[in-house]
C-alpha cells in the first residue's frame, strides 16, 4: 500500500542562481510523522512546498501515493497544509473556513457543514463554528487551521513552523494534539521547525538539513545516540566536542584525550583526528581526582531549580555540564575534576 | 474523499473544447460585421442573411476569405477529439489558435471597405468587424491560451495563462494598435505623396515645434518647449504644494483637516477647464479682481491671465490635489520608528526631516514631479481657454486635426513629439528611482509618533498652503455663485435661467427633457458607469498577474501596461480617430469607443491601486485556498476579491470620476449621438456662454460628489464587516 507516501528522486531546486535544494532523495512512509529540521535558510520550506506543488521543481521527480506528481498543480496534489501565519481567510467564519475545501470541491451544502462541524470536533473547537478567526485566541486559530486542512482527509499532511507564532506552555500542548490527530487517523504528515526538542517529541522520523541537503536522517533516538557528524551531535540536543585521537586495535577503538589512553566501544570511524561527543548531562564533577579525571575550572554557574548548569575551563576546552542539584554546588572559582563513563562516549569525525 | 483528477488530458480536452464551440458559435451564428442600430438592439436577428449575416453565412455568400478563421477551429478539432497525447494535443491546440487568429487579422488588415490591398484578392471588400468575429476572435485566443498552459512546466493554470493572453490582446489592440497609426501617419508625406522617411526628421525637430526664440526675446518659442516648461513649472508647483499640505495633514494638530480634505479633493471631481473658466472671471480683462484693482489702486488692466502664467496657475489648482493624494500616502508611510531612532541619536527636528524623512520620500516626491509632468502635458482644457497666444502641444494636436486645415500628419508628428516627452519623463524617472518602481508602502502601522515639524518648517507651510485653500475656496464659491447669476461680472441679479435652459423639464403629455443638456448628461453618466467597472476589472485583473503570478515575459507584459500611462489622452484621442475609423476595427461615433478610450486611459490607476491592496493581502491566503483544492479563479473570486473592497471601490470611483471629468481624449471621440459633457461645456465655453457652462459643471460637480457617497455606502459598508483584519489572523 503505497497511499500516502512521498517520494523525491534527485529533486533539485533553484530560484534563480541561488540553489536552494541540491539533488535531494528521500522517502517517506505512509502513516509516519517526519519532521523535516534544521538551521534558518537550509530549504525546510523549499522542500514542504515542492510536495505541496506550491513550487516546481528544477530537475527530478516528486513522487505522491506511488504517482508522478512532478508537474502537477497544486489544486490538484492531495495535499493539505497548515502555513505559519495559520492563513485563515479573515472574511469567512471558523466553519466557512474549515468547509472551505469541501465547498470549493461541490459538496452538497448540508454535507460540508456537517463534516466542517467533525472536523471542528475532532481538534475540540466543537460549537465554534459562527465566530470569526480574529475572534479566537491564537492556539485555537492554530487548531482551526489544522481542522481546514484535515477534513479534506489529504494523503498528506504539511504543516511549515505551525507553532512558531505560540507561546511556550501552549506549544506543547497543541504538538501533543497535532500528533495525537496525525495517529488516530493514520496520516502521513511532513513537519517542519526548527527547534529540535518539538521534532524530537512528535517525530517518527527525523531529517535533518543543512546547506540544502540531508545532513542525516533517522529516528530521534538514532540522531540523539548515533550521530554521523559533529553538526549533528551538537545540533540535536547539546554536546561537547572534545579533540581526540582514534587509534583502532582488535574490535575495541582506542582514544588518546590530552595524552590519556581510553577504551570506548562504538561506533568505528577512521584512524586519526576525531572528535568525542560528550553530552552536558553526561559529565560528572568531582572534587577529588579519582582514576581518570580531567582538571578543570568553574567560570559560571547557574542555579535553574531542578538543576545547575556549569561552564568549566579545561585543557581539553570549554566544557557544559549539567548536575542534579545538591545542597553544596560548586562555585566560579573552583577547582573540580571532570570524569565520564567510557560507555557514553560517542566518536564523530573531526 | 473526494479525489479530482490531475490537471492533465482531461481537463485541458474539456477547457478547449469549451472554446472550441463558444467560437463555432460566435462564427456560425452571430453576425460578422457591424450592425446598423448596434449589436443590443437585436434587429439583425431579422436579417439573418442580410445585416445580421454571420461569418459562415458571408463565407458561403462569396466572401470566401471568411472561411479562413475556420482552419483553426479544425486544427483545434483534431486535438480536442483525437486521443493524442497532452503534450502533442497542446501543441495542436497553440498551433490552432496562432492560425487562426494570424488568419483571422490578416483578412482583417487586408481587405478593406474600398477593396483589398493586394490585386490577388480581386475587388473584396468588408466594414468593421462586428459581434460575431470579437467572439470568433476570443475563442481562437482562448484555444492558444488553453494550449499554453499544458504546455510547459509550469502550474499549467489555464485560467492564469488565459488572463495573461486576454490583457496583453487587449492591450495590444486598444494600445499599440492605434499607436501603430500614429507613427505610421506621422511618415506621411505632404500632397498625398504617399509614406516616406525623408520628411519626417525635419518635421519633427522643425524649428517651430522646437524654437526658443522666447528665452532670448525675440518671440515665440514653439509648443514642444512651451509644453516642457509648463510641465516642469507645474510637476514642481504641484509636488512642492502637494508636500505642503500633506506635511500640514500628518504632521500638525491644525484644526480644520477635514474641510482640507474637502478643498483637496474638489477639484479633482472638476472639469478641468471649469478652473480655467473661474480664472477668466476673476483674473480677466473684465474679472472681478482685475476691476476691483482697477478701480482702486488705478492698476492697467491688462491680459497677463492668457497665456503661461494663467495656464499655470489654473493646472496648479486642477493637480495639486493629485500630488497631495500621492504624497500623503509617503508621508504616512514614513516609519515613525525611524524618526524617533534619528531623534535618539541627537539629530533635531530639522536634521531628522532633512536627512531622514525627506530621503525616504524620494520615490514619492518623484512620483507626484511625474504624475503633474504627465498631466500638464495632456491637459487640455485650460490651454484651450487661458492659452492665448501661447501654444502647446495637446492644442496644437487639436487644431491639426479639428482646425480649418486639417493635417493629420501634423498631429501624428506632433503626438510623437508629445509622447517622446512623457516616455522620456517616465524613463528619466524609474531610471532615478532603481527597480523600486511598485514600491508600495505596505506598512504596518508602528506604534511610535511621527516627529512634528520645526517651526520654521512648518511656518513655510502654513503660509504656502493655507493661503491657497482659501484661494481654491474662493474660486469654488464663485462658480457656484456663477451659476445663479445673469451674467457674471456685468449683471448679478439672481437667475435659475441657466439651470433652466441646460436641465429643464417639461410636463405637458408625459414628461419631457427639454433641456439642452440632458442628452450629454445622460450620455456621460451611462458611458462612466459602463466604463467604471470594466476598468476596474481590467486594472485589477492586470494587478494581480502582476503581484501574484509568475510567467514569461512578465517584465516587458508589466512595461506594456504601464506604457499606457505615459500616453496622455490627446495622444490616445488622435490614436483612435486615425485608427478605428475605417475595418477591420470601425468604432468612431459610436458610444463604445468612448468606453474603450476610459478603459485603457484610466487603468493604470486601477493597476496602481490593485497592486498596493494586494501587497498587503498575505500570500499564504491565495496558497491555503489553492492547497485545499480551489482553482485560481476560485482562489481569486472566493478569496482575494471580498478582500480587496477598498481597492475595488477605489478603482471605481477613479474611474468614473475620470470618465465625467476628462476631455482630452473625449474631445475628438464623441459625436452628435454620443456627445460628453465635457465637449458640451467646451462647446459653451467657446461661444461665450459661460453662464450655463458654469451651472452645468455644478450639476455634474454635485453628481459626482453623489456617486462617489453612494458607492462608498454600497462597497463600503460590507468592507468594514469583511476587511477589518486584512492581514491573516
Ligand atoms: N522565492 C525565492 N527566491 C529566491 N530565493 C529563495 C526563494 N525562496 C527561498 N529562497 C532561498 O532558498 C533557500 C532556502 O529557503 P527556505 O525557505 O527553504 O529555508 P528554510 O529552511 O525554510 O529557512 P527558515 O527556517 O528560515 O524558514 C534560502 O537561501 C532562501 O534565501
Ligand atoms: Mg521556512
Amino acid at each position: 500500500m503505497t497511499k500516502g507516501s512521498v517520494r523525491f528522486e534527485a529533486v533539485t531546486k533553484r530560484f534563480g542562481s541561488v540553489v536552494a535544494l541540491k539533488p535531494l532523495t528521500l522517502d517517506i512512509a505512509p502513516g509516519t510523522l517526519v519532521t523535516l529540521l534544521g538551521p534558518s535558510g537550509c530549504g525546510k520550506t523549499t522542500t514542504l512546498r515542492l510536495i505541496a506543488g506550491l513550487e516546481t521543481a528544477s530537475e527530478g521527480r516528486i513522487l505522491i501515493g506511488g504517482q508522478d506528481v512532478t508537474h502537477q498543480s497544486a489544486t490538484y496534489r492531495r495535499v493539505s497544509m497548515v502555513f505559519q501565519s495559520y492563513a485563515l481567510f479573515p472574511h469567512m467564519s471558523v466553519a466557512e473556513n474549515v468547509g472551505y475545501g469541501l465547498s470549493v470541491k461541490r459538496l452538497p451544502k448540508a454535507q460540508v457543514r456537517e463534516r466542517a462541524e467533525e472536523g471542528l470536533a475532532l481538534v475540540g473547537l466543537a460549537g465554534f463554528g459562527k465566530r470569526l478567526p480574529s475572534e479566537l485566541s491564537g492556539g485555537q486559530q492554530q487548531r482551526v487551521a489544522v481542522a481546514r486542512a484535515i477534513v479534506l482527509e489529504p494523503e498528506v499532511l504539511l504543516l511549515d513552523e505551525p507553532l512558531s507564532n505560540l507561546d511556550a506552555k501552549l506549544r506543547r500542548h497543541v504538538r501533543e494534539e497535532i500528533r495525537q490527530i496525525q495517529q488516530r487517523l493514520g496520516l502521513t504528515a511532513v513537519y517542519v521547525t526548527h527547534d529540535q526538542e518539538e521534532a524530537m517529541a512528535v517525530s517518527d522520523r527525523i531529517i535533518v538539513m543543512k546547506n540544502a541537503e540531508i545532513a542525516q536522517e533517522g529516528s530521534p533516538h538514532d540522531l540523539y545516540d548515533r550521530p554521523a557528524s559533529a553538526f549533528i551531535a551538537d545540533f540535536i540536543g547539546d554536546a561537547n566536542l572534545i579533540d581526540v585521537e582514534v587509534s583502532q586495535s582488535g574490535a575495541d577503538t582506542e582514544i588518546a584525550l590530552l595524552g590519556r589512553r581510553l577504551r570506548v566501544a562504538l561506533p568505528p570511524v577512521p584512524n586519526g583526528a576525531a572528535k568525542m561527543v560528550l553530552r552536558p548531562h553526561q559529565v560528572r564533577l568531582t572534587r577529588d581526582a579519582q582514576g581518570f579525571a580531567l582538571p578543570a575550572e568553574v567560570t559560571y554557574a547557574a542555579y535553574l531549580g531542578n538543576q545547575i548548569q556549569y561552564t568549566l575551563d579545561s585543557e581539553a576546552g570549554r566544557i557544559f555540564a549539567i548536575c542534579a542539584p545538591v545542597a553544596a554546588p560548586f562555585r566560579p572559582g573552583d577547582g573540580v575534576h571532570v570524569t565520564f563513563d567510557p560507555a557514553d562516549v560517542r566518536l564523530v569525525p573531526a | 474523499m473526494t479525489g479530482q483528477a490531475p490537471f492533465g488530458t482531461f481537463h485541458m480536452t474539456r477547457t478547449a473544447g469549451l472554446w472550441l464551440l463558444i467560437g463555432l458559435a460566435g462564427y456560425a451564428l452571430l453576425p460578422w460585421y457591424m450592425v446598423a442600430g448596434g449589436f443590443w438592439s437585436l434587429r439583425w436577428i431579422m436579417a439573418p442573411l442580410g445585416d445580421g449575416a454571420s461569418g459562415l453565412t458571408h463565407s458561403l455568400q462569396g466572401k470566401v476569405w471568411l472561411a479562413l478563421p475556420l482552419t483553426g477551429f479544425a486544427i483545434a478539432a483534431v486535438a480536442v477529439l483525437g486521443r493524442a497525447s497532452q503534450l502533442t494535443t497542446a501543441r495542436l491546440l497553440v498551433l490552432a489558435g496562432t492560425v487562426g487568429l494570424a488568419l483571422l487579422v490578416a483578412q482583417g488588415l487586408l481587405v478593406l471597405r474600398d477593396g483589398p490591398r493586394l490585386a490577388l484578392l480581386g475587388t473584396a471588400s468588408q466594414t468593421g468587424m462586428g459581434a460575431g468575429a470579437a467572439v470568433t476572435a476570443t475563442g481562437l485566443l482562448f484555444l492558444l491560451t488553453t494550449g499554453i498552459s499544458s504546455l510547459g512546466r509550469g502550474r499549467g493554470d489555464a485560467f492564469v495563462t488565459g488572463l495573461v493572453g486576454l490583457v496583453v490582446a487587449l492591450v495590444a489592440v486598444f494600445v499599440f494598435y492605434p499607436m501603430a497609426f500614429v507613427l505610421v501617419r506621422a511618415f506621411e508625406l505632404r500632397d498625398g505623396a504617399g509614406f516616406g522617411i525623408s520628411q519626417f526628421l525635419p518635421r519633427f525637430f522643425d524649428p517651430n515645434v522646437w524654437g526658443m526664440a522666447c528665452f532670448r526675446g525675440t518671440g515665440y518659442c514653439g509648443p514642444a518647449i512651451n509644453s516642457v516648461a509648463l510641465g516642469v513649472m507645474t510637476g514642481a508647483g504641484t509636488t512642492a504644494l502637494g508636500l505642503a499640505f500633506a506635511l500640514i495633514f500628518t504632521r500638525t494638530q491644525f484644526r480644520a483637516k477635514r474641510l482640507l480634505r474637502v478643498l483637496t479633493i474638489l477639484p479633482i471631481i472638476t472639469p478641468p477647464f471649469v478652473i480655467g473658466l473661474a480664472l477668466i472671471l476673476l483674473f480677466g480683462r473684465s474679472g472681478t479682481f482685475t476691476t476691483f484693482f482697477a478701480d482702486a489702486f488705478g492698476w492697467e488692466k491688462t491680459r497677463w491671465l492668457y497665456g503661461f502664467w494663467g495656464v499655470w496657475l489654473a493646472q496648479m489648482l486642477s493637480f495639486t490635489p493629485i500630488a497631495f493624494l500621492v504624497l500623503i500616502g509617503v508621508v504616512e508611510g514614513v516609519s515613525p520608528s525611524m524618526e524617533e531612532a534619528s531623534q535618539t541619536l541627537d539629530a533635531d527636528r530639522w536634521q531628522t526631516f532633512r536627512f531622514v524623512s525627506l530621503p525616504l520620500m524620494r520615490p514619492g516626491l518623484a512620483n507626484a514631479f511625474l504624475l503633474g509632468f504627465i498631466e500638464s502635458l495632456a491637459d487640455f482644457g485650460n490651454p484651450l481657454v487661458l492659452g492665448g497666444n501661447f501654444n502647446v502641444l495637446s492644442t496644437e494636436i487639436y487644431f491639426a486635426i479639428v482646425g480649418t486645415i486639417a493635417d493629420p500628419a501634423k498631429a501624428a508628428i506632433l503626438s510623437l513629439v508629445l509622447l517622446s516627452l512623457t516616455l522620456s519623463a517616465f524613463v528619466i524617472q524609474r531610471r532615478w528611482l532603481g527597480k523600486k518602481n511598485y514600491a508600495t508602502v505596505t506598512g504596518k502601522a508602528d506604534s511610535g509618533r511621527n516627529a512634528a515639524l520645526n517651526p520654521a518648517l512648518r511656518a513655510v507651510c502654513y503660509g504656502v498652503a493655507l493661503p491657497w485653500a482659501a484661494f481654491t475656496m474662493i474660486v469654488y464659491a464663485l462658480i457656484v455663485f456663477g451659476s445663479f447669476v445673469k451674467l457674471w461680472g456685468v449683471n448679478h441679479t439672481f437667475t435659475l435661467e441657466h439651470y433652466k435652459r441646460a436641465f429643464a423639464i417639461t410636463i405637458r403629455n408625459g414628461v419631457h427633457f427639454t433641456g439642452a443638456a440632458w442628452d450629454s448628461y445622460v450620455t456621460t453618466l451611462t458611458i462612466a458607469a459602463i466604463a467604471a467597472p470594466l476598468t476596474a476589472a481590467v486594472g485589477l485583473a492586470t494587478a494581480y498577474l502582476l503581484v501574484r503570478q509568475t510567467f514569461t515575459g512578465k517584465a516587458v507584459f508589466e512595461f506594456s501596461t504601464m506604457l499606457s500611462f505615459a500616453i496622455p489622452g490627446t495622444v490616445i484621442g488622435v490614436a483612435y480617430v486615425m485608427a478605428f475609423n475605417f475595418p477591420p476595427i470601425e468604432l468612431t461615433a459610436t458610444a463604445t469607443i468612448l468606453i474603450i478610450a476610459f478603459v485603457f486611459r484610466n487603468m493604470p490607476v486601477g493597476v496602481r491601486g490593485g497592486i498596493a491592496a494586494l501587497s498587503q493581502l498575505d500570500k499564504s491566503l491565495d496558497e491555503a485556498s489553492i492547497m485545499l483544492g480551489a482553482n485560481s479563479f476560485t482562489t481569486l473570486r472566493r478569496v482575494i476579491l471580498p478582500l480587496m473592497g477598498p481597492a475595488i471601490l477605489a478603482a471605481l470611483t477613479y474611474s468614473f470620476v475620470r470618465a465625467i471629468t476628462s476631455v482630452s481624449a473625449v474631445i475628438f471621440l464623441v459625436s452628435a449621438r454620443h456627445n460628453m459633457a465635457t465637449s458640451f461645456i467646451v462647446g459653451r465655453v467657446e461661444n461665450g456662454e459661460f453662464g450655463i457652462a458654469i451651472a452645468y459643471a455644478t450639476v455634474l460637480i454635485v453628481t459626482m460628489l453623489a456617486a462617489i457617497l453612494a458607492l462608498q455606502a454600497l462597497i463600503g459598508r460590507r468592507t468594514l464587516r469583511r476587511a477589518d483584519r486584512v492581514e491573516a489572523p
